[in-house]
């Protein structure tokens, strides 16, 4: 028997190279003959390019394009406002496909008004991108960094501190009022994760088709999901630590992730001068952050933890604004933001079972009673309202 | 307190700077190009790249291969067909024409899957004198049927318009040159919008009896491309490449009278116009009278119409012409007289 045992593995490998072979083969013969081998006739290319990041400098335009198409293009002209004009492209004016190219365009916009700019492929096709208002991307210099990580100081770490702010009050609450909280903090995560969702499928739309953006999205959440899901078990065992406490802290990671999307947005949208951050809109974000530092005290209740890691969790929660606000404003991509708002929600979403598995630890019926119904109302209402002062 | 606002502006911008580094490159060439035009064609050609790139921006960038169509040779390039004296006295001219489907490059790089006389968009220019017979062979090569609709006295079944031309077929046009004028030809198949736009047109001269004076003369046909096929001309022209003429001068001698035969066959755009720069033309309109109508620097011309102009430039340096309509222009119907 044990001769025979590695033979019958060796056969098994066998018969599964044969179809393996076989569609290497097929993919050999279609590359090296094309569909009209297969298909007579001939179809016009279907070209695509996308524009991804832009940056204006004085008198001048950087665009990066990618070819999302099937097959490569030739950018031979570039139109800025309806005007043919002189420019380069670099690598070259062919595009393959998936790749990218920078086109630089000295022209003097104006600032505050659009620009449009349209690129030419060789058979006449336009690709048009319209920059809605002109205005100068910020170089990326030490003030750049002291700006954007103020920007995620003031949006994300500050707010996050001054909610776990709540530490002493909820500690001081009976049992159904702790559920009441624990529940609250469910609600803002639901709400957080809904505003991932639409945010991570609105940056979808910006990829080029060839990305797979809605694919791309669920991939990055349901692994995000998984991940946390076991590594939130993992941990737990091994570290033989109080549910509280590790739930918190994935309240904490998956408020981070989400803060880290929110930087990249906040960031992106400030370097292209699509926002502009005034004293409103900062204190908007800071109140609506104020409650996520709730959202994760309120989890820990009466449990009392070290000064130390409370700060941790404030900066696990608040920290990954700043990063995300450097990300966004150095080198933002729909690609990159599509997949970090995808992993923050399937993130948030475990979180939510957590913590409801949680709450379910506190007595039968829990999670299903008045309190805890309450609370998630509570907490979607209450980031709702303040969603509302962040309206750009 | 004026001077120094100016000089505080940007203190450490180095971009203020070097704009007017660039401005005064620019006003360089412009000086240079005034002394040295005499001196040879080949610094004149620098100096005006030069120009381009500093100065304007404004440009198609690279070349067209001009070994399928060259705009310069299209320019004075005239048809005057095979002559022969008929039995009454008169003159014969017969003209071989036919239409094929080709590819033509619009601007550097781009290309535009036209339907063409003998290949080329404009087509030939067709010459005759008032009152010759002209006899035009028409073959159509192309997959889709087409006709030649002649502007002029003719008969009615020589209209080219109800006698569809089919794939190989073939069609004998024939009529006496009539009126004088500048007149054009071009394709009345329908969807009419979609045969003229695709580049099956060109000008038809029928000079007056003794002829006009001496004179440097060309043709230009005012055309766009819609490339993307969305019912909007994404290029301008005249004589199909966008800025060809803005990249490549055209040189003409001090107070040389020149005579342009200009025609619209602009398509999805109700006008198109010409404008001279330093200089006044006498138009005629249509060419049928040999008294110019006006004396101007800017005309209006509609789909189909067309004037021949007279002018000369009284000093030398590079004029610019184009349509007044600035949007054309920056499309590419923009091109530069250089006068040495």
């Amino acid at each position: 028997m044990s001769k025979t045992e590695p033979r019958a593995k060796k056969t098994s490998i066998a018969w599964a190279l044969i179809p393996l072979l076989l569609i290497a083969l097929m993919a050999f013969l279609l590359i090296k003959a094309g569909p009209r081998g297969l298909f007579p006739g001939e179809f016009p290319p279907i070209e695509e390019l996308t524009v991804g990041r832009v940056k204006l400098e004085p008198g001048k335009i950087v665009l990066v394009v990618t070819n999302g198409g099937p097959s490569e293009v030739v950018v031979s002209q570039v139109l800025v406002d309806d005007a043919f004009w002189d420019h380069e492209i670099e690598p070259g004016r062919t595009i393959k496909r998936l790749r990218s190219a920078t086109v630089t365009i000295e022209y003097p916009w104006v600032e505050g008004e659009p620009v449009e700019v349209a690129l030419v492929s060789s058979t006449g096709l336009t690709f048009p991108h319209s920059i809605e208002v002109a205005t100068e991307t910020p170089p990326i210099d030490r003030k750049f960094i002291i700006t954007f990580g103020l920007l995620g100081i003031y949006i994300g770490l500050i707010p996050v501190l001054l909610g776990m702010g709540f530490a002493p009050f909820v500690r001081t609450l009976p049992r159904s009022w702790l559920i009441f909280f624990m529940a609250f903090t469910a609600g803002v995560l639901i709400f957080l994760g809904i505003e991932t969702v639409t945010e991570a499928l609105e940056s979808a739309e910006a990829l080029p088709a060839a990305f797979g953006g809605i694919g791309l999205i669920a991939f990055a959440a349901i692994g995000s999901f998984a991940v946390i899901f076991a590594a939130s078990r993992w941990f737990r065992k091994r570290t033989g630590g109080d549910r509280r406490v590790v739930v918190a802290f994935l309240v904490a990671a998956g408020i981070g992730l989400h803060n880290l999307g929110e930087g990249l947005a906040v960031g992106a949208a400030y370097r292209i001068g699509q926002i502009a951050l005034g004293a409103f809109l900062v204190v908007g974000f800071a109140l609506h952050n104020t409650t996520e530092g709730l959202g994760i005290v309120s989890i820990l209740g009466d449990k009392k933890i070290a000064i130390r890691r409370l700060a941790l969790l404030g900066a696990i929660a608040g920290l990954p604004t700043v990063l995300g606000a450097w990300i966004g404003g150095f080198f933002f991509s729909p690609t990159l933001a599509a997949v970090f708002l995808a992993i923050a929600a399937g993130a948030i979403a475990e979180v939510v079972v957590d913590v409801m598995l949680a709450i379910k630890e506190e007595g039968a019926g829990a999670a299903s009673g008045p309190p805890a119904m309450l609370g998630i109302a509570v907490g979607l209402t209450v980031m709702y309202v303040t969603g509302i002062l962040i309206a750009a | 307190m004026k001077m120094p606002r100016l000089f505080v502006r940007r203190p450490k911008d180095e971009g203020g700077l070097a704009l007017t580094r660039r401005q005064l490159l620019a006003a360089g060439s412009l000086g240079a190009a005034g002394l040295l035009t005499r001196g040879g064609r080949k610094a004149s050609a620098f100096q005006h790249e030069q120009h381009l790139r500093d100065h304007f921006g404004n440009t198609t960038v690279g070349e067209v291969d001009t070994k399928i169509f060259n705009p310069m040779t299209y320019l004075e390039e005239f048809d005057r067909g095979k002559e022969s004296i008929q039995p009454d006295g008169t003159v014969l001219r017969e003209f071989q024409i036919t239409s094929v489907d080709v590819e033509i490059e619009v601007a550097p790089g781009v290309f535009f899957p036209a339907w063409a006389y003998n290949g080329k968009v404009p087509g030939p220019t067709l010459r005759a004198n008032a009152g010759d017979r002209v006899r035009v062979n028409f073959t159509n090569a192309g997959r889709h049927p087409h006709t030649i609709h002649f502007h002029g006295f003719h008969s009615a079944g020589m209209d080219g318009v109800f006698e569809l031309v089919k794939h190989n077929e073939t069609f004998t046009y024939e009529f006496i040159a009539d009126p004088f004028g500048l007149h054009l030809y071009h394709c009345h198949t329908p969807p009419l919008k979609r045969h003229i736009h695709k580049g099956l047109y060109g000008t038809f001269i029928v000079d007056p009896p003794g002829g006009r004076p001496p004179a440097r003369e060309m043709v230009m046909m005012m055309n766009g491309f819609d490339t993307n096929l969305d019912g909007e001309n994404e290029i301008y022209a005249v004589n199909s490449v966008a800025h060809y003429y803005m990249r490549h001068p055209i040189h003409v001698k001090q107070n040389e009278l020149i005579r342009v035969y200009l025609v619209n066959i602009t398509e999805f755009d109700l006008i198109n116009s010409f404008h001279s720069h330093a200089t006044f033309f006498n138009e005629f309109r249509t060419g049928t009278k040999l008294e110019p109508d006006n004396f101007t620097d800017t005309i209006i011309l509609g789909q189909g119409e067309r004037s021949i102009l007279e002018f000369s430039y009284r000093e030398p340096g590079s004029y610019m012409f184009h349509a007044h309509v600035s949007e054309f222009a920056e499309l590419g119907w923009a091109g530069m007289f250089e006068v040495t």
